[in-house]
């Protein structure tokens, strides 16, 4: 689906991340994990044809992504950025029919068929109601969701969030990740970078591990690659990785980083 | 157990229906009255003046004008509705709208409600083209070609700046467009400083204060076809501006060219307010305000907001043209009256908007 093979790239002359090579797979749910400041964003943004590799390439289905034009991007890969408040208040139904934009000619406006598939993207993510709403007065996690459904509208192959919780409660990045995962069920590809080792526990099928200096630790299941050490490496802070049993059965795996005042009577 | 229909459910369902056809004959009644407003305007406008002319009299002027055998040796009355107040009017009309639309699209594109269509130079740059050629004495014909061109190149030396500083492509536009300004600006002043000041010194302040008393049919021709081109693109983009409204990368990743975009934008908006500034000199504060009021009317999205702020902008300019002509004995420049008018109008329109964002 999509493959990253050496890529290096960076702003201007500066090169920030460094051989990079991973895939993501179709249906597969990818977490890129790594420390504020390695390039993950600047990864993403190469994906996204915003930025051109420095060198390696970067193949979508089997057609290198540098010799693609912004439609056929927009039509291949949605993009999930922070939600933000743009300084206008546009309707949440206009918002998300924006993301029929890459399907429209250049000059013409969205179709009946476009507002359907706009308001299907909606009833998906079960947020309807929002709909005649001012995008600018509903509240953050509902924003971040209003832009994941402007990004199904797309009806894009595969997913690329940058933090899409960073800005969101807790009860909200619960609610988003949930449904990224239910959609990741359902087939779509997605691809998300964060700095949480809890959201990379909680839905990667892959986790890709940057370090601080822009290079790949690792990849692999979650299983394969967070644990305690490599969460130290990148983020250099002692945590401590187990798992809480359910009563009704299950486990859930989580991470939670040592405070220091433990870490001392520890290492005394 | 639940066979019968909740009745809350229903009654849910009976309010949305009476709160849609609520909101369609609302929107039914805007369009109405955005339709009749230009025309009203237009023929109110023809009555306004020193030479105070009638509705019927008007009737009768235009019926025998266009009927007439044309062996009657003209009247007063058709010299002055045909030769003075119609390019006039027309050109109030066509100056208002093509402000109001390059405001409302780089308030778009430059992510920011509060930037008018001079954030790139262009009416620096054609008040320096226009100063320049009353400096040397140039014709009426001269002014408008240089008011014109200087005003292009002003835009077009703020991209050149932006290229070279390859920069944020916003932030960049928006540095070189006050570099620019600031530049046409001293330029304009040492102009001022060096012309006569018995004889120049007037006109060219007269110039920079902005009115349409001297507009006559030519003029009006002169400035439709840059005009036409600007109104077109505008309205063809529209979409595509409310994409780019989100942002460089968001617009790129919903599949917009945004350089070729911008580019567009700049170049249409430029084009008429070049155009506009050419004719009537500089009338500020119509790009800023009339697209806030715009929005107050229509919503944000540029395809009903683009059409409606060129329909508010003509009826304003037109209007506040009429009141320039019978205020007083004299003239009142119409750049001073814009701005005398336009600054409490939009505390007014921005403080009702902000209260419908929050």
């Amino acid at each position: 689906m999509l493959e990253l093979k050496n890529v290096s790239c960076g702003y201007g002359k500066r090169e920030i991340v460094h051989d990079i090579s991973f895939t993501v797979e179709a249906g597969e749910f990818v977490c890129v994990l790594g420390p504020n400041g390695c390039g993950k964003t600047t990864m993403l943004k190469a994906v996204l044809g915003i930025l051109q590799p420095f060198s390696g390439i970067i193949m979508l289905g089997r057609r290198n992504l540098s010799c693609m034009r912004e439609a056929e991007l927009g039509q291949a890969i949605g993009y999930i950025p922070q939600a933000h408040t743009p300084p206008f208040p546009f309707l949440v139904k206009d918002v998300v029919l924006m993301g029929r934009t890459p399907h429209l000619p250049t000059l013409s406006f969205p179709k009946k068929e476009d507002r359907e598939i706009a308001l299907a993207a909606m009833d998906e993510l079960k947020i309807s109601y929002l709909k005649d709403q001012k995008y600018t007065r509903i509240s953050g996690g509902e924003r971040q969701l209003v832009l994941i459904a402007r990004a199904l509208a797309q009806q894009p192959k595969l997913l690329v969030m940058d933090e899409p919780t960073s800005s969101l409660d807790f009860g909200n990045q619960n609610n988003v990740l949930e449904k990224m995962r239910l959609l990741s069920r359902k087939g779509m590809s997605i691809l998300m970078v964060t700095h949480n080792p809890d959201h990379a526990l909680f839905c990667a099928d892959k986790v890709v591990m940057m370090k601080r200096d822009g290079t790949m630790l690792r990849k692999g299941t979650p299983a394969e690659t967070v644990s305690e050490e490599s969460i130290q490496e990148i983020y250099k802070t002692r945590v401590k990785i187990d798992c809480i049993h359910l009563a009704e059965g299950g486990e859930i795996p989580v991470c939670v980083p040592v405070p220091s005042y433990m870490e001392q009577r520890l290492g005394a | 157990m639940h066979t019968s229909v909740n009745p809350v459910d229903t009654e849910v369902d009976v309010i949305d229906e009476i709160d849609k056809a609520n909101k369609t004959k609302i929107a039914l009644i805007k369009l109405v009255i955005l339709i009749l407003l230009p025309i009203a305007a237009f023929i109110l406008s023809f009555t306004m003046g020193r030479y105070a002319i009638t509705i019927p009299q008007l009737w009768e002027t235009i019926s025998s004008h266009i009927w007439g055998n044309g062996t009657l040796p003209q009247s007063n009355l058709d010299t002055v509705v045909f030769n003075i107040r119609l390019p006039r009017i027309i050109a109030a009309m066509l100056v208002g709208a093509a402000l109001s639309c390059a405001g409302a699209a780089y308030q778009g594109m430059f992510k920011n409600p509060l930037v008018s269509p001079d954030i790139l130079g262009a009416s620096a740059g054609a008040a320096f083209g226009a100063c320049l050629a009353i400096y040397f004495s140039s014709s009426v014909t001269v002014i408008q070609l240089a008011a014109f061109g200087c005003g292009l190149a002003a835009v077009g030396f703020a991209c050149l700046i932006n290229a070279k500083l390859d920069y944020d492509p916003i932030l960049g536009l928006v540095l070189g467009g006050i570099l620019i300004s600031s530049l046409f600006s001293a330029a304009t002043s040492a102009i001022k400083y060096l012309a006569d000041a018995n004889d120049k010194l007037p006109e060219i302040t007269f110039w920079l204060m902005g009115s349409l008393s001297s507009i006559n049919q030519r003029d009006v021709m002169s400035i439709l076809a840059p005009m036409l081109i600007g109104f077109i693109l505008l309205i063809l983009f529209r979409w595509r501006l409310n994409v780019l409204a989100f942002g460089e990368e968001e617009a790129r990743s919903l599949g917009v060219n945004t350089k070729q975009l911008r580019l567009i934008i700049i170049v249409a908006s430029t084009l008429l307010s070049a155009s506009a500034v050419s004719i009537c000199g500089m009338v500020g504060w119509i790009g800023l305000v009339i697209p806030h009021l715009g929005r107050a009317v229509a919503g944000p999205d540029y395809r009903t907001l683009m059409p409606v702020t060129a329909i508010l902008g003509a009826t304003y300019l037109v209007l506040v043209d009429d009141l320039a002509r019978c205020l007083g004995s004299v003239e009142v420049p119409l750049g001073i009256l814009t701005a005398i008018l336009g600054i409490p109008f939009f505390v007014i329109i921005f403080k009702q908007n902000i209260k419908g964002e929050r």
